[in-house]
Order: C-alpha cells, then sequence, then structure tokens
C-alpha cells in the first residue's frame, strides 16, 4: 500500500508497504529517519516516541496506515539546523546521554513535558517520563536534564 | 539441502521495491550511514568534564547505531532459533523456504565456509549453527536471507525441522556433583572448579564462639542493553567482508570470525557502529558470523537486527548462584573461618565462565580479612540460558552472600552492622584470600564510616501517594509500611586478571589542520556509552596542550584495545592514549629543538605552545610541526598477574581492584511486600577523579542495576526455557523506580595506574544489591535469601 505522511513538516510518500508495518518501520526504514529508536517494539521502553498530531505515542504500536494524512514530529525535528532545542542541550550538558539509545525517546518525551507544564517538580517529571526505559543512567542526569530545560525555558518566556 | 534461490525477475523487483528509496545513488560500498570522525568539542583535559563528542549526535537521532546502518540493494537476515532447550536435530529441509519469493539464501551448519564452532573462551564450544543437536533454546539452527523482514520470518515458518526432544538437564546442583548425570558437552558437566585455602578451617571450627550460615541465591540476571544486537555485512571485492557492528572487543570478535567464514583475519574490515549499551552482553559474537555468511554467499550486503525477543535469546546473561556460607566468629565479631561452596550454573556453552569461576573463588568473601578459608566455586554446564559476562561478574553473586553473611554475623554478635565491617575489614597490607596483598588504598573502615554518617532522607510522607510503596497504585496510604535501612560493600577487580596478557593499543597522530594544530585519537576501543570517546579526548590535551581533538571511528586497522568489560578502558585505553600521547610529545620536542637549534630539557606542550620552564613560551606548535606529521602507536600492558594455583587459589591475580560502599534507604509495605527504594547513598574510591560527569554516570547506572537485582530482574526458567523474553515480562528499573543517589566519591590514587585511576563502571553494581536486601530485612526482619527479592517473599514471610 502506499502511505502519505508529514514528517517534521514535510510531505513524505512510501509506495509497497506491506500492512503489517509500524510507524517506526517505515520512519526508520522508508524514510530515512532512524532517529527513533528499534529497543522493543512493543511499546514498553519508549525509545521510537514521535509526535503523532501533537500526541507523543509508540511508534512502534501505531500501524503504517494509521499514520496516513497525519503529521509527525520526530527527535530529527526537533533541533533548528545547528541549534539544539533546550532539551537536545541539556541532555549533553548534564550528562544525560551515555549509550544514547534511550535519549531520542525521552528527549521527544521531555520535550512534551516541558511544553505542556512549565515548570515541573521531580514527582511529575517522574511520572511523565515513566514510560521511557534507560539502561545506563539510573535516570538522576535525565532527571537534571530536564530541570535544567524547564528553568532555561522558563527563564527565556 | 540449502543454497541460493533461484530469484525471478518478479522477485528482484519486489526487492527493490521493498527497501527504502534512494534520493542518490551509493557510489562506494561504504553504508548511506556510517560511523566517522567526531570533533570532540570543548578544551577540557583530565580532570574537567566537558561535553560527550557524540552527544550532539545522539541527542539529534543523527548518531549512526548498527541497527540504523543502510546500504542500498541490501538484504534482511533472520535467525531461526531452536524451541528446545535439549533435543537431537533428525533432520532439516530448507526447500519450501528457500522457494519462497523475496528469499535470496537459506543457510544451515553444512554451509559455515570454515570451522564450525567458535567462542569466547578457548574451548571454542559453540556451534555457528546447531548440527545434530540443540543445548539450549534459542540457539541458532538456519539463517534466511530475504527482501524484507516480514518475507524472512514467514520463510523461517517453512524450514522444516525434525527434532527428537530430549529430557533438559537442569540441575546445576546434580550437573556439579552427580557423575550418572548425562552430559551437556562431552568432556563434562564442570566447566571449572576452583578451590581456595587458607588456613586450617576445621582448627578454627573449634574455637568459633559465634557460628553463621546461610544459603543464597541469585536469579539469572539480563543487560538489557536497549540496543538490540545488530550489524551490517558487506561482501568486498577482495572476497572478504566488511562488518559493521556493536560489540565490545572488536579484536577477539575477529579472531572467531575469520576462521569460520574461512578467511584471513585481513580480509575482514570491522567498523564499530553506534553501540546501545552493552554491560557485558556483547562480549559474545552474536550476529556477526550469521550477517558474513549470508553477505559472502549472496554477494550482497545483509543486515540482521533482532527484536527484543530475540534479543533475550541472542546474548549470554548473568550466571545464576547457588551459595552455602557458614562463618565462625568471635563474640566480638571478628571473623575467624569461612567455608564457602559457590555454584554457578554456565549453561550449555562456557562463554565466560571461566573468569566468572576464578573472581568468585578470588573475591568470595570480597574486602574482608578471615585467617582461615574454605573456598570452593564451580561453574557447570547444564542445558539452562547460557551465562556469561555481566557488569561485575562473579564478583556480583558473592558480593549478595558475603555481605548478606556479614548482617547475619552483626545480628548474631549484637553488632551494628556497619561495626561489624569496619572490624573485619581490609586495609592496604592486608592479604586477600588469594593471599595477594592490598598495595594501594583501601581506605573502607573510614568509607563505612563515612556512609553512616551521611544525613538521613525525611521520614515518609503519606501526603503525596507517589512517594509510597505502590505509588500511583493507591495500594496503601501510609498503613503497614515500615522504613528500613541496610549496607553494602562490594570489592572488585579492574582490568583482566590471572595472568591474561591485558593490554591496549591507541594510535595518536598530530598535524596541522586549517592553520589549526589538531590530535587524531584512533583506538580499536568500543565506545559502549560509558564515555571513553569523551576520556581519549581529554588525555589528548593534557599531555599534548592541543584543544582541538578528533576521534577516528574504531575499527581494526590499529592494534587490539581489549574489551569494553572489567572496568578497564579508561586504565588501558586511557593509559594507551596517554603514552602514545607522550610518544608524540617526546618528537614534537626534537623539532622544536632543530627549528630553534638548540635542546631543552625542561620543556612542555601547554595551551598550544611548546614552553620551556626556564626559557618560557618558545613557539606556537603550530608553527614547531609546520607540515610534519606526528604520528605514533603505543601498546599499553598493565602490571602483570599471575594464575590462581588450582589446589590453594593463591596468586597476585588482580591487578587492581576498587571498593564501593553503598546505604541504602527502603520503605515496605510489609501487608503486600511491597518495596520504595526511597534513597541510595554510595561512597566509592576512584584514585582519580577523571570527568567527573561521567563517573556519576557510571556509579549512578551501576547503582540503579544492582537496585533492579535487589528487587526486579530476574529471567524466569522452567524446564530450560525462558518465560519472560520482553519488556513487558522482565522489568528493569524505570524512573520511579530509582530513587535519588547521593555520591560521595573518594580519590586515594593507586600509584600504578595511568593518572591514579581506579576503574569505575563495576563496583557499585555490586554493593548496591546487598545494601537494598539488608535494607528490607531491617524493614521486615525477614531472612531473605535469594535475590531479586519478590513481593511474595515479603508478605508470604520467607
Amino acid at each position: 500500500m502506499r502511505v502519505t505522511f508529514t514528517v517534521n513538516g514535510r510531505r513524505e510518500t512510501a509506495d509497497d508497504v506491506w500492512e503489517g508495518e509500524s510507524l517506526l518501520y517505515v520512519l526508520r526504514e522508508r524514510v530515512g529517519l532512524p532517529g527513533s529508536k528499534n529497543a522493543c517494539e512493543q511499546g514498553e521502553c519508549g525509545s521510537c516516541t514521535v509526535h503523532l498530531d501533537g500526541t507523543p505515542v509508540c511508534a512502534c504500536l501505531v500501524a503504517a496506515g494509521q499514520a496516513e494524512g497525519r503529521e509527525v514530529r520526530t527527535v530529527e525535528g526537533l533541533a533548528d539546523g545547528d541549534r539544539l532545542d533546550p532539551v537536545q542541550e541539556a541532555f549533553v550538558e548534564c550528562g544525560a546521554v551515555q549509550c544514547g539509545f534511550c535519549t531520542p525517546g525521552l528527549v521527544v518525551q521531555a520535550h512534551d513535558l516541558i511544553e505542556r507544564v512549565a515548570q515541573p517538580s521531580d514527582a511529575e517529571i517522574r511520572e511523565a517520563l515513566a514510560g521511557n526505559l534507560c539502561r545506563c543512567t539510573g535516570y538522576e542526569k535525565i532527571l537534571d536534564a530536564v530541570r535544567l530545560a524547564a528553568a532555561r525555558k522558563a527563564a527565556a518566556s | 539441502m540449502t543454497g541460493t534461490a533461484n530469484m525471478s525477475e518478479r522477485a528482484m523487483d519486489t526487492a527493490a521495491s521493498r527497501t527504502r528509496p534512494t534520493k542518490e545513488a551509493v557510489v562506494s560500498s561504504a553504508p548511506a550511514r556510517a560511523p566517522r570522525e567526531i570533533a570532540a568539542p570543548g578544551t577540557g583535559g583530565v580532570g574537567d568534564s566537558p561535553l560527550r563528542p557524540d552527544g550532539t549526535l545522539k541527542v539529534k537521532g543523527e548518531f549512526a547505531y548498527a541497527s540504523d546502518l543502510w546500504i542500498d540493494g541490501m538484504l534482511w537476515g533472520a535467525t531461526l532459533r531452536s524451541p528446545h532447550p535439549r533435543a537431537k536435530i533428525v533432520s532439516i529441509d530448507v526447500s519450501e523456504a528457500l522457494a519462497h519469493p523475496g528469499v535470496a539464501a537459506v543457510l544451515t551448519h553444512e554451509d559455515v565456509p570454515g570451522r564450525k564452532h567458535f567462542g569466547l573462551d578457548h574451548t571454542w564450544d559453540q556451534p555457528v549453527l546447531a548440527a545434530g543437536e540443540v543445548r539450549h533454546q534459542g540457539e541458532p539452527i538456519a539463517l534466511v536471507a530475504a527482501d524484507h523482514p516480514e518475507t524472512a520470518r514467514r520463510a523461517m515458518e517453512k524450514i522444516r525441522i525434525e527434532y527428537e526432544v530430549l529430557e533438559p538437564l537442569t540441575d546445576a546442583r546434580r550437573a556439579a556433583f552427580d557423575p550418572t548425570y548425562p552430559r551437556v558437552q562431552p568432556r563434562g558437566n564442570l566447566a571449572r572448579h576452583q578451590p581456595v585455602r587458607v588456613g586450617d578451617v576445621e582448627a578454627a571450627k573449634a574455637r568459633a564462639e559465634v557460628v553463621v550460615s546461610g544459603e543464597y541465591r541469585v536469579g539469572i540476571q539480563d543487560q538489557a542493553f536497549l540496543g538490540p544486537e545488530s550489524g551490517l555485512a558487506v561482501p568486498a571485492e577482495d572476497g572478504g567482508v566488511d562488518l559493521y557492528v556493536a560489540t565490545q572487543w572488536m579484536h577477539n570478535d575477529l579472531k572467531q570470525i575469520a576462521p569460520c567464514l574461512g578467511l584471513p583475519e585481513e580480509k575482514i574490515r570491522m567498523t564499530l557502529s553506534g553501540v546501545g549499551g552493552a554491560f557485558g552482553g556483547r562480549e559474545d559474537l552474536s550476529m556477526q558470523i550469521h550477517a558474513g555468511m549470508l553477505a559472502m554467499h549472496t554477494g550482497k550486503p545483509v543486515k540482521i537486527v533482532y527484536n527484543r525477543y530475540e534479543s533475550f535469546f541472542g546474548h549470554v546473561h548473568r550466571h545464576p548462584a547457588q551459595m552455602r556460607y557458614e562463618y565462625g566468629a568471635t563474640k566480638d565479631g571478628r571473623i575467624l573461618y569461612a567455608d564457602v561452596e559457590i555454584l554457578l550454573d554456565g549453561g550449555a556453552y562456557t562463554s565466560a565462565t571461566m573468569n566468572v569461576v576464578g573472581n568468585a573463588a578470588s573475591l568470595g568473601v570480597g574486602p574482608y580479612v578471615i585467617p582461615n578459608i574454605k573456598i570452593d566455586a564451580y561453574g557447570v554446564y547444564t542445558n539452562n540460558p547460557p551465562c556469561g559476562a555481566m557488569r561485575g561478574f562473579g564478583a556480583v553473586q558473592a558480593c549478595f552472600a558475603y555481605e548478606s553473611m556479614m548482617d547475619k554475623l552483626a545480628e548474631a554478635c549484637g553488632l551494628d552492622p556497619v561495626t561489624v565491617r569496619q572490624v573485619n575489614a581490609a586495609s592496604q597490607g592486608s592479604e586477600l584470600a588469594t593471599g595477594q596483598v592490598v598495595w594501594a588504598p583501601l581506605p573502607m573502615a573510614e568509607m563505612l564510616q563515612q556512609a553512616r554518617e551521611l544525613p538521613m532522607p525525611p521520614p515518609l510522607d503519606p501526603a503525596d501517594i507517589r512517594n509510597l510503596p505502590g505509588g500511583a497504585s493507591q495500594t496503601t496510604h501510609g498503613e503497614g509500611v515500615r522504613r528500613g535501612v541496610g549496607y553494602g560493600v562490594g570489592l572488585k577487580n579492574i582490568c583482566f586478571s590471572e595472568g591474561f596478557d591485558d593490554y591496549s593499543t591507541a594510535r595518536v597522530r598530530l598535524e596541522v589542520i586549517g592553520g589549526e594544530a589538531t590530535v587524531l585519537v584512533h583506538t580499536a576501543a568500543a565506545e559502549v556509552g560509558q564515555g571513553l570517546v569523551t576520556l581519549e579526548a581529554q588525555i589528548a590535551r593534557t599531555e599534548l596542550g592541543v584543544g582541538r581533538v578528533v576521534i577516528h571511528p574504531a575499527d581494526n586497522q590499529v592494534g587490539d584495545a581489549g574489551s569494553s568489560s572489567a572496568s578497564r578502558q579508561s586504565y588501558m585505553t586511557g593509559g594507551a592514549v596517554m603514552t602514545a600521547c607522550q610518544a608524540v610529545r617526546e618528537r614534537v620536542f626534537a623539532l622544536a629543538a632543530a627549528k630553534l637549534g638548540r635542546s631543552y630539557d625542561d620543556l612542555s606542550l601547554a595551551g598550544g605552545k611548546v614552553v620551556s620552564e626556564s626559557a618560557g613560551v618558545l613557539a606556537t606548535i603550530e608553527d614547531v610541526l609546520g607540515d610534519a606529521v606526528v604520528e605514533e602507536t603505543r601498546e599499553y600492558h598493565h602490571e602483570p598477574t599471575t594464575g590462581m594455583d588450582p589446589v590453594s587459589g593463591r596468586g597476585d591475580s588482580h591487578t587492581q581492584l576498587a571498593l564501593c560502599v553503598h546505604r541504602a534507604v527502603v520503605d515496605v509495605d510489609v501487608e503486600l511486600g511491597l518495596v520504595k527504594v526511597v534513597e541510595l547513598a554510595a561512597v566509592q574510591d576512584v584514585g582519580k577523579i577523571l570527568n567527573r560527569l561521567s563517573l556519576e554516570g557510571q556509579i549512578h547506572g551501576g547503582t540503579a542495576q544492582g537496585l533492579g537485582l535487589a528487587v526486579m530482574e530476574e529471567i524466569v526458567v522452567a524446564d530450560g526455557k525462558v518465560r519472560n523474553p520482553s519488556f513487558t515480562d522482565y522489568l528493569i528499573p524505570t524512573i520511579l523506580d530509582m530513587p535519588p543517589m547521593r555520591l560521595e566519591i573518594l580519590e586515594n590514587a593507586d600509584p600504578r595506574a595511568p593518572y591514579g585511576l581506579r576503574g569505575a563502571g563495576e563496583p557499585p553494581t555490586l554493593s548496591s544489591t546487598p545494601a537494598i536486601v539488608a535494607a528490607i530485612r531491617d524493614a521486615t526482619g525477614l531472612a531473605l535469601t535469594r535475590v531479586p527479592v519478590r513481593p511474595e517473599h515479603i508478605a508470604g514471610g520467607s
């Protein structure tokens, strides 16, 4: 089947998509956007988190056909060229990135959180990121990064 | 029974249409996305915390992990695995699978071009593809290459295998001690027995005023790295193959891959692709030989990516352990003897079992001075899941037991848990169980004191339900919740032990590029997330006084770097980069002398300048270098170690030891058995802080994996079969499970090590587990002799 959708503001068409393919597979293998990660492909780890019409979802749980005509924003769409999004910047600065395989999903999820909640408490950060597994960091530096990104965003606005 | 499919025009069309549309033609045989040189940001040297060179790529989603690689015309490889833990293979028929449209090849053991076996250990006992017999669930039997992962999956369903299913041999105790138990491996079921004998345990038993004993068990833990086993094999014009893989030790991979593919090593070019975590799970080969076989057979690039289910079968796990401990002591808590048996189940193949047994034996009683010791550590073969390297191996299992024993001894003697540890603590100059003398600072008693004196977290606040055990599940409002505090101490050997010639290699090049002195650091060392690439740049800046450092992708075009395991890369590859830089520096001094027409004996490189201590700044490095390219390659070896005596266990088997102390505070809902870890505080001696940000990340992450083992993580096995191969059923800590972590980091230098450093990644994984379990015991009064502690162990009162 053919699937047409918008990714990071750009219209993409994928042909000969097998009906069983996920949005994650189409993004990674057909559209050339492998930033969303394939850590579990079961909706448990959050590493493939993308925005679908503005809502964070696990791209592995979305059938490719469900993306037809919709807007997807992936981790590749957060930075403005070389200028990182504040969440991305804070992740690098705070040491929240080790192997980095969970990072794209966490960055998208954290970005969504601070869009919704200007100054999230630690409990709110933990709740928002509870669906994103990280095996390297023990999450301490990730908390630091989200706090920093939120503070910078608040200071800038 | 195998061969290349006669692909019709139509199938070829399908193959083309199902691969990603190319925006531009690929001219070279390099993948469209591949590892590349990265300039290290910032100017920080040793002791600073500059940003990770790969950090920006990683947050942007642009870092090329092994599963992200893509090349025009590539096929997808898939692996058919045994559903049975033990069976004879009567026949394999691949004809139907081969005829499936879109399938390019179906291969079995008959198609392995060279040696049919490989292995991390010199026993080389693992079949590339099973022939005649399978010894564990998930053992690879056949390979498929097809135009789409789904095509490959459907073709695998058409491979007909007739099995004669046999009763799996899953009893580790019988495997070790019952000579009538059938053999898993032809040479017998005992991989290694390592005794340790000190003094006279029997005589000491007569003198003991207090005797405590316990039986402890550790379940199978999985590394659960997030990036699944993946890679790309590209056939090369010279008949060789280019492999882009995620591994921990490229050169050791190569030693196994080349003979199995029937190729000389120089025809296999390996490039480390982005590694999504490792923790020991990538020390053994997974898809490397398989992808190489498929690429050589089809003449096309082949990509293999495991999914999470397959990943649980695609790598070895942490050895499960059964441990029996008996300690005798004086009334005031001084240990007189230890009588210990440690039984480790390695599953079907050897992997790292030999070394795991060595660690468990040599570190079987941990950092305690005990005059009479009898330890017997065994590693056995069974049809249970294969086990090998995982963070802290051998030492993790023993640490849970010996720390549990220390708490038991404290209770029997009426001492507090910190005091009993301090009374028996090793320190610099002490003799460990193997007779090895602790030659470097080991301020364990002081570290325990420091851990005890750290401020306690505030008491339970039932106002916010998210703080309680059970959290948002609203299982309690504070009723039935009790707080507990516990301590754990872990001692880990750093670098490879037992006489292994352990070294790393670094090539460092200094030249002027675009008017700026630039250092290129090239090693084969695997960056698996730990931050080695950051450290390499820091060392280059410190040694060469140059700001601009570029990290070359790790590949096998430079010498062996050894494994990214045993907490060894800061020490070994750090040491290699340091010595290579120093060799480059000497040559720059010689160039400076030639240019200036006189020699100095007090030169250094700093701030981009050649500086004489007596004469001040002499020239810029750029001026001294001119067009010269200064390149040096150096190997760095640590102080040699000896083997362990096969009868007494005596020997200076370790080159470095590192210590971590944990204090855990928990809240336990004693009615439901739910645990909330409230805080984990660590005191660790790292010798020298090279990069505080990375170091803290290692201690946090190691601590988290110890928490996982304490209360969550276990591969559940029944009759040799894994019951929970998914992240739905195998639970690793989330951000809700991890408490705030307080760190106290000490710097008592090890004079033998580069910059005085100590490996840091593993020790906290040892100590956090027993600390948490001790805290749960403190809250509940229960014995809790196995990890992970499950709710039913608490609510059921075991």
